[in-house]
């Protein structure tokens, strides 16, 4: 049997019938990534004496950890939790494949990359299957936001609601979202399962799995949403810490 | 009456082949194997496409409508601006007939190589809908293959040698997901047929006509199984002290 293509040779990068304007998608995608990497590592590790301010913690500085010794960001210890979650997410990997590595750029268009293809058989890229490793750490990280969104509650003693608190608790609901929304979770919280009926354990794990799944439907929102929405919080307690704008008190001061 | 200007491949072999610009008058409702047809009946009868039911349903007439892995049947003339030259290929990556019609017989010898269904002797054959129904999903597929001429993996890298295709993702987690089936098939979906080189790009997902959520609800999930089987001591740890998951 004949197994050569209609097409011949590999396509170059670029090449396509199509005369639809396919290069945008990926070309916002580097650009919105590009921006948000270069404003993360300029917060992580040159602009990050501006952590926190009154009752509002940076989520790129939490949680707070002192280690005897360390002399560099501490957001060098946390970052890699949820960078790692998103590195290795699925659609994170779609839109960067797309838009960093080309191949393809999009459907129908001639790829970038030689003839060698190993896919995500070997390494590095064999370890986005720990995909789920990340995800729990993620977990743990939402976690100290949610409960530092509670925090910031009350303040010097008395109950305080502020814009700063409105930033935060939305930016751990739009973070909640992603994560719980994420493809491996759904594995595991009833897609591993063959049968949703057969055990009453089971049939638990379909109601979670449905749940996971509505999520899931828009996980390319939830993660452009969160991506901008933790970008934002960390943003907003910078300028207040660095003064340059002022929190608007709800209740109290 | 308004016409549409047709640009379509013409010839047995990609390299001499060409592009012949035919001019079809334009009804209400067209698609673009109306066009084709049309060109047949009236204009260039050796031009050869392969069509069946005219519905969407036999998927038969998979082709690329200015540089978009489609049915014909199912693209309509109308959804195409006014004046504009449409271009009709054939599906690119499997080998060229003559003009539209290709030869993906490749995809049938793929799949006898994936184990059968395989209940146990005494399977209960009552289940619950909400058990048959991740598996009702993939078996709307008509396969147009599509999905195995868009996906990058043996369109441009032309990995035909490792790798089976979305195509057969979907059938692989119809079987894996069925409540009744008994058959492991996590080391062939790893080794023999290549789910790791998938990076999971979506292309086999935008272009299906059925609408199958190809990647989130078959190659994804079989990923996070592989990597229940290969890559997760832990959930293998859990497995073996609780039990097979059933």
């Amino acid at each position: 049997m004949n197994q050569s293509k209609t097409s011949g040779a590999p396509a170059e990068l670029g090449a396509t019938s199509r005369n639809d304007a396919w290069w945008v998608e990926p070309a916002l995608v580097a650009t919105g990534f590009t921006l948000f990497i270069i404003y993360a590592t300029w917060r992580a590790l040159v602009d990050y004496q501006f952590q926190e301010w009154g009752p509002y913690l940076s989520p790129f500085f939490s949680p707070k950890i002192t280690l005897p010794g360390w002399q560099w960001s501490p957001a060098i210890l946390i970052l890699w939790m949820p960078a790692g979650f998103r590195a290795t997410c699925y659609y994170y990997r779609k839109a960067y494949y797309r838009a960093y590595f080309m191949d393809p750029p999009a459907c129908a268009v001639g790829h970038f990359g030689g003839e060698k293809y190993c896919g995500e058989t070997t390494f590095p890229l064999v370890l986005q299957n720990l995909h789920r490793y990340f995800l729990y750490l993620a977990i743990v990280v939402v976690g100290f936001l949610w409960w530092d969104a509670f925090s910031s509650l009350f303040y010097n003693g008395s109950f305080h609601l502020g814009l700063g608190s409105l930033v935060l608790f939305g930016n751990c609901i739009f973070l909640s979202f992603y994560t719980f929304g994420c493809h491996a979770f759904r594995h595991l919280v009833g897609g591993r399962l063959d049968c949703f009926s057969c055990t009453s354990g089971a049939k638990t794990q379909f109601k979670l799995w449905n749940i996971v799944t509505k999520l899931n439907e828009h996980h390319m929102l939830w993660a452009w949403v969160s991506l901008c929405s933790v970008g934002f919080a960390d943003f907003y307690v910078r300028q207040l810490a660095a003064g340059v704008w002022t929190d608007i008190p709800f209740i109290g001061s | 009456m308004r016409e549409a200007v047709m640009k379509v491949f013409r010839g047995t072999d990609s390299g001499s082949g060409e592009f012949k610009t035919y001019k079809v008058p334009i009804e209400e409702g067209m698609v673009v194997l109306d066009a084709i047809h049309y060109i047949q009946g009236y204009l260039d009868p050796e031009l050869a496409v392969r069509w069946n039911c005219k519905a969407a349903k036999c998927g038969s007439c998979s082709a690329e409508v200015n540089g978009h892995p489609a049915l014909m049947c199912k693209s309509r003339m109308d959804h195409f601006p006014e004046g504009q030259e449409i271009t009709v290929e054939p599906i690119k990556t499997f080998p060229l007939v003559k003009d539209l019609v290709t030869d993906v017989s490749w995809n049938y010898e793929v799949n006898k190589k994936i184990p059968a269904f395989k209940p146990s002797e005494n399977a209960d054959w009552t289940f619950m809908q909400e058990d048959i129904e991740r598996v009702q999903e993939f078996r709307k597929c008509i396969e147009c293959f599509l999905c195995q001429n868009v996906c990058h993996v043996l369109r441009d890298h032309d990995r035909k040698d490792v790798f089976y295709g979305p195509r057969f993702f979907v059938r692989m987690a119809g079987l894996e997901m069925h409540p009744l089936d008994t058959e492991n098939r996590a080391g062939i979906l790893k080794d023999q047929a290549g789910l790791g080189y998938c990076n999971i790009t979506k292309c086999c997902t935008e272009v299906c006509p059925e609408e199958i959520h190809i990647t989130d609800n078959a190659i994804i999930p079989l990923k996070e199984r592989v990597v229940d089987e290969f890559y997760d001591p832990v959930a293998k740890l859990f497995k073996t002290i609780f039990g097979k998951k059933k």
